[in-house]
Parts: structure tokens; C-alpha cells; sequence
């Protein structure tokens, strides 16, 4: 199995949509000749032209728009939003358009549109450059909300979602696009809605995303030092959820962490502590944690955004705080 | 499509008197449509919230004679013309306000959310210039294809003073896409004046599509002759590869924003002067010079379409409330 970066993974899924599939083609700011903000248009611009690869003016509305629009007609465009910050400035085409139109056609259109987007701290851009806003999309029905962090995971999920009938806000976080690892010699779609055990454990089942999900590791082996065996559950499409995975494993460890960089108030481990409590009741012996970011814009010096952003740390502690409580 | 022939002598062209006869056949069906959706609120049948195009029939019968079968729209709040011009039958439309499976979208959109996407109708939007940049990516897509079809979105004056408009043109007059905006400028957002809404005069706001270099083409929006040509001359350039195009028809809003609208906003004696000398059915039947007769054969077949067409659509099925969230997801 070859090993890529994160950086490379999203570009070779790409590649793949754009050599077979002539509906296929891509919209951002950037993206051409500069490669992307994050580079992961590189080189391709080269290899399919100005037609499938478009530049766009600075126009977040128009972009989703005009995606929206050549989706209902057949193409499959994947669309670029340079920080999702600037999602904000499309949400009306996503929110309004993109999720309801198959609903209120009665069924006569869809729109097969996926909207890349990343984000994160850790490179102090300050307020509007860092944000984490995946879950307010997992509150708009009619969206499917991907949010990968490894390699392998960040390629078969941009396949599929590049091939699924329905809009699909795809995240990928800023600090991932270095990190390497093994993906598979053929590119297999990864199904929307299948969580990803990345360690098995049997005292807490800790349910990260994104960043966190690194985090998360790193805690549980810190954890495994103190005697603490740490499950990890990615659930890497956020809408649709993959409950039953998260839920076996909580039935399994009777402890429950939620963790993402995004602030905790009205975060998606609101939304995971939910399901569990009520899915898995029975079997908890602690409360749910969840860790994620102080409620604050982010601030620039890195001391601050340091503070505010969740660490390795911050899961450690919550592990304990859960097996305090048994 | 209506056929056209060329102005003796002028080089201009004009449409002839039976084209023209069924331009008013339909305007007429549309205003009949109109007021029996006004009747039907009224008489509580119908749920929601209805807007009607009293006074703007020629602008959605003009511009849709000009498009082909396999063109698409996207329409307004204001929605029920543009959706009959584009050729839903009305019996399917009256069912959709009524909330019944056979409405043109299956009861699940409603009066501000007509769909027919077999006749190229890609859905009325309730968000003022909502469906502007889908237009611009349906163009898009039919120019990566190399087909020779045009996307066409109408909107109204409010409208251009949204950020989604000028995004819109700027993009669409950037790749050149074959679109053409209708603009159906009626002086009026909602309750608020041109003069308190538009800092230029009213009747120059083609000028904003000017500043994207785009093309533009000025019609009376009560002449549906005019209009028509409009559209065609507008349908011919964007085909063509030549680019976008903005039609301004200038329009009048005969009606209240939203039915039951008091119109306390509205100068009345203004409002009976515009009914009176704006009217695009009475300017057209006059042009006509039509008879009472037959003025009344086409009435009596539009009244009676419509009447059965609420027949329809009180006899229509209730959708189960257990299929709500059935077209959620593809």
C-alpha cells in the first residue's frame, strides 16, 4: 500500500472523479494556476484545462449557486470554498437551495453537488480564518456532512461523496494536509455513514472527528500508561451517523468522550452525547464528556489559541474525569 | 414557439395577428388562474402564503414564448405565470396550492415552489433572487455540453439590489454562459417604492447589468409583442455564444404584494390609474380589436379550464403524512 499525504489523498480523488467521469469538473477561488490556497489543486489545471478546472472571482454565493445549478442539470461539480469561514457567505444557495430542492420539487431533482471546504487553528490566522463550523450543516436536513482525518479515509469519502445523488459538505482541516499514511493501491469508495474504529479499548470509547481524532490517540496512549484502555471512534460522516458503531462501543466500555476542535456549546458531541445517553443508557457509568473549543472567537497571539483550541490534554482529562466516576 | 415575420420594409419584425391571438388566450387563462386563486384564499381552501401576477402576464407569456421546450427557467414567489407560460397544465398547478400528490410538485412545494422539470420549469424560489446563480449553472452546464439551450431567470427589481444578483452577473458575463435574466421590474419590493429602494431613476435599472458589460435589451413589459421580441433577440445572442443577456421589462404590479394585501402603502388613485392605462390584457385586446364575441369564447374557455382545474384539484389526493420526509434524500 502506497503512503500519501492527506494533501495528496484529497488531489488523487480528484484526479480519479475528473479521468472518468467527463461530468465532473471544478469551481474555487484559486484553484488553477495557484494550485488552491492549500495546494491541493496542484497540477491539475495541466492535465484537464480551463474548462474543468475554473477559477472563479471572489463570489462564495455564485460558486455553491452555479454548482447547484449545472448539478440539477447533470454535471457533478465539486465545488471549492477556500476557508469555511467563508461559508458563511454562501449559505443562503446551501441552506435554502442545495438542501431543499429535492424536497420541494416533490422528488424531481437532486443536486449531486460536493462542496470542499477546510479549516482549523494551529498557524494563528486570529477569528476568521480557523473556524469549525461543521455542525451547524448536520442541522440542515437534506445535507450530508463528511468530516475526514486520515489519508485513506479523506480519498474513499471524497470518491463517494463526488458520486452521491445528494449535496455533501466535505470538510477537511488545515493541519491534516501534511500528515501521511497508507491508503490503498485501487481507490474504493468509503460509504457515507460507517464510523472507523481506529483503536479498541475497553474502558471508554472516546468519539472524535477531525483533528481530534489525532488527539484522541495520542491521549489514549498516554492513557494505556495509567492502566486506562482507550476505544477511538471516528464517525467520519457526521450526517449520516453511523450510530450503531458508536453505540456498540460505548455498550462495550460504559464511558463516553466526545471530542472536536469546534467550541463544545451546540458542538456535534452535543449531538453524539444525545444519541448515547439515549441509546446506550443502561450501560453508562459515568457522564458523557465532551471536550472541544472555549466559547470564544479565536484569538491571534498562539499563545491564546493554544488555550482555546482542545489538545491531547484536554481528552486525557476527560478520560479520567469518566473513569473517576465508576 | 410563436413565428415571426419580418416588418415590411423595416427590416424589424413583428408578430403576426394569430400568434399574437394566442399570446392573449394565455394571458387571459393566467389572469383567470389569478383570480380564482384570490376567490379560493379567500374562501379559505387555500393554505400558505400566494402571490399573484395581476398586471404582469405579458412579461411571463412574452418570455416564454421565445424558449424552447428543453430551455429552463427559474421563477419567483410570484410564480403561477411564468409556470402556465412554460406549459405546466393549470389543473396540476391548482393542485399543488391545494396541497394535493397531483400538483406539479407532489404538494411539497406550494405556491412559491412550482417544479415541473419535464417542461424545463427547475422551480419557483421564496427567496428573492434565490434562483439566480442556479440559472448561471444550468447555462454553465449547457455550455460545457455544446447544447443549444438557454436558462432564463426571472426576478424583479428588489431583487437587483441583492448580493446574489451582481455575483450572479458578474460570473455569468465572465464565462460568457447562455443565460438571459428577466427582469420584472415592477417598481415595487414587497411594500417599499423604487424611490425608496433604488438609487438610480427607475426605469434605467438595466444600467447594473451594463456595468458587467453585458448586453441588455429595454421592453414594455404590458406589450407582449414587445417582450416576445425581446426575448427571442435575447434567446438568439445567448444560443449563439455570444454571451448573457438582461431583458428590463418595465412591468406594473396591478395587485397587492401577497394576496390580501391592503395595499396601505399604495396610492390609490395612482394604483386606478395604472389598472386603467396599464393593463397588458386590455392593451392587447384593443390592439386586437376584438370583438365581444369573441372576447367571450376565449373568456368562457379560460374561465371554464380554470374551473376545472379547482375541480381537479379539490378531487386530488391528500399526500399520507407518513411520506413527508420522503424525497430528503436522493
Amino acid at each position: 500500500m502506497p503512503e500519501v499525504t492527506y494533501r495528496e489523498a484529497v488531489r488523487d480523488a480528484l484526479t480519479h472523479a475528473l479521468r472518468t467521469d467527463e461530468r465532473v469538473f471544478l469551481m474555487g477561488e484559486d484553484i488553477g494556476e495557484m494550485g488552491g490556497s492549500m495546494g491541493v489543486t496542484q497540477g491539475l489545471l495541466d492535465e484537464f484545462g480551463p474548462k474543468r478546472i475554473r477559477n472563479t472571482p471572489i463570489s462564495e454565493m455564485a460558486i455553491v449557486g452555479t454548482g447547484i445549478g449545472s448539478a440539477m442539470q447533470g454535471m457533478r461539480p465539486v465545488v471549492e470554498i477556500m476557508y469555511e469561514d467563508f461559508l458563511t457567505l454562501s449559505m443562503e444557495q446551501l441552506v435554502n437551495q442545495a438542501a431543499k430542492h429535492r424536497t420541494m420539487s416533490g422528488g424531481q431533482v437532486s443536486v449531486p453537488l460536493t462542496i470542499r471546504t477546510q479549516g482549523g487553528a494551529g498557524w494563528s490566522p486570529g477569528a476568521q480564518h480557523a473556524q469549525q463550523l461543521e455542525a451547524w450543516f448536520v442541522h440542515v436536513p437534506g445535507l450530508k456532512v463528511v468530516f475526514a482525518s486520515t489519508p485513506a479515509d479523506v480519498r474513499g469519502l471524497l470518491w463517494a461523496s463526488i458520486q452521491d445523488e445528494n449535496p455533501v459538505l466535505f470538510f477537511e482541516h488545515r493541519t491534516l494536509y501534511p500528515i501521511k499514511g497508507e491508503v490503498p493501491d485501487e481507490l474504493e469508495p468509503i460509504p457515507l455513514g460507517r464510523a472507523r474504529i481506529h483503536r479498541e479499548g475497553e474502558d471508554v470509547t472516546v468519539v472524535a472527528t477531525g483533528r481530534l481524532v489525532h488527539e484522541a490517540l495520542e491521549a489514549a496512549e498516554a492513557a494505556e500508561q495509567e492502566g486506562i484502555s482507550v476505544e477511538v471512534v471516528d464517525p467520519r460522516t457526521l450526517q449520516p451517523l453511523d450510530e450503531e458503531t458508536i453505540l456498540e462501543s460505548v455498550r462495550k466500555t460504559t464511558r463516553c468522550v466526545t471530542a472536536h476542535e469546534a467550541v463544545t456549546r451546540g458542538g456535534f458531541g452535543a449531538e453524539l452525547a444525545a444519541v448515547v445517553q439515549h441509546g446506550a443508557f443502561d450501560w453508562l457509568d459515568a457522564p458523557i464528556e465532551r471536550v472541544g473549543a472555549k466559547f470564544g472567537p479565536l484569538p491571534f497571539a498562539p499563545a491564546l489559541e493554544q488555550w482555546v483550541v482542545p489538545h491531547a490534554a484536554d481528552v486525557l482529562d476527560a478520560v479520567r474525569r469518566t473513569v473517576a466516576r465508576a | 414557439m410563436a413565428t415571426v415575420e419580418e416588418k415590411a420594409g423595416s427590416g424589424g419584425r413583428r408578430v403576426s395577428e394569430e400568434v399574437l391571438k394566442g399570446f392573449f388566450r394565455e394571458m387571459l387563462l393566467i389572469r383567470r388562474f389569478e383570480e380564482k386563486v384570490e376567490e379560493r384564499f379567500r374562501a379559505g381552501e387555500l393554505p400558505g402564503f400566494l402571490h399573484v401576477a395581476i398586471g404582469q402576464e405579458a412579461a411571463a407569456t412574452g418570455v416564454c414564448a421565445a424558449l424552447e421546450r428543453d430551455d429552463v427557467i427559474a421563477s419567483t414567489h410570484r410564480a403561477h405565470a411564468h409556470a402556465i407560460a412554460k406549459g405546466t397544465p393549470v389543473e396540476r398547478i391548482m393542485a399543488e396550492l391545494y396541497g394535493k400528490v397531483e400538483g406539479c410538485s407532489r404538494g411539497y412545494g406550494g405556491s412559491m415552489h412550482l417544479y415541473d422539470v419535464a417542461v424545463g420549469n427547475l422551480g419557483a424560489n421564496a427567496v428573492v433572487a434565490g434562483g439566480i446563480p442556479g440559472i448561471v449553472g444550468a447555462a454553465l452546464a449547457f455550455q460545457m455540453r455544446g447544447e443549444p439551450r438557454v436558462a432564463v431567470a426571472f426576478f424583479g427589481d428588489g431583487a437587483t439590489n441583492t448580493g446574489t444578483f451582481h455575483e450572479s452577473l458578474n460570473l455569468a458575463q465572465l464565462w460568457k454562459v447562455p443565460a438571459v435574466f428577466s427582469l420584472e421590474n415592477n417598481g415595487w419590493a414587497e411594500s417599499t417604492p423604487a424611490r425608496q429602494q433604488l438609487p438610480l431613476p427607475v426605469d434605467e435599472l438595466a444600467k447594473r447589468a451594463l456595468a458587467y458589460g453585458m448586453k441588455t435589451i429595454e421592453a414594455d413589459g404590458q406589450d407582449v409583442e414587445a417582450v416576445y421580441l425581446a426575448a427571442l433577440a435575447a434567446r438568439e445572442h445567448a444560443v449563439a455564444g455570444k454571451g448573457p443577456v438582461l431583458v428590463h421589462l418595465r412591468t406594473h404590479r396591478l395587485t397587492g404584494h401577497y394576496v390580501g394585501d391592503p395595499q396601505v402603502y399604495r396610492d390609490k388613485d395612482e394604483l386606478r390609474r395604472e389598472r386603467e392605462t396599464k393593463d397588458p390584457i386590455e392593451l392587447l385586446r384593443a390592439r386586437l380589436e376584438l370583438s365581444e364575441s369573441e372576447l367571450e369564447t376565449i373568456d368562457a374557455a379560460a374561465t371554464a379550464e380554470v374551473t376545472a382545474a379547482v375541480e381537479f384539484a379539490k378531487a386530488g389526493t391528500d399526500p399520507p403524512p407518513e411520506d413527508a420526509l420522503k424525497y430528503v434524500y436522493a
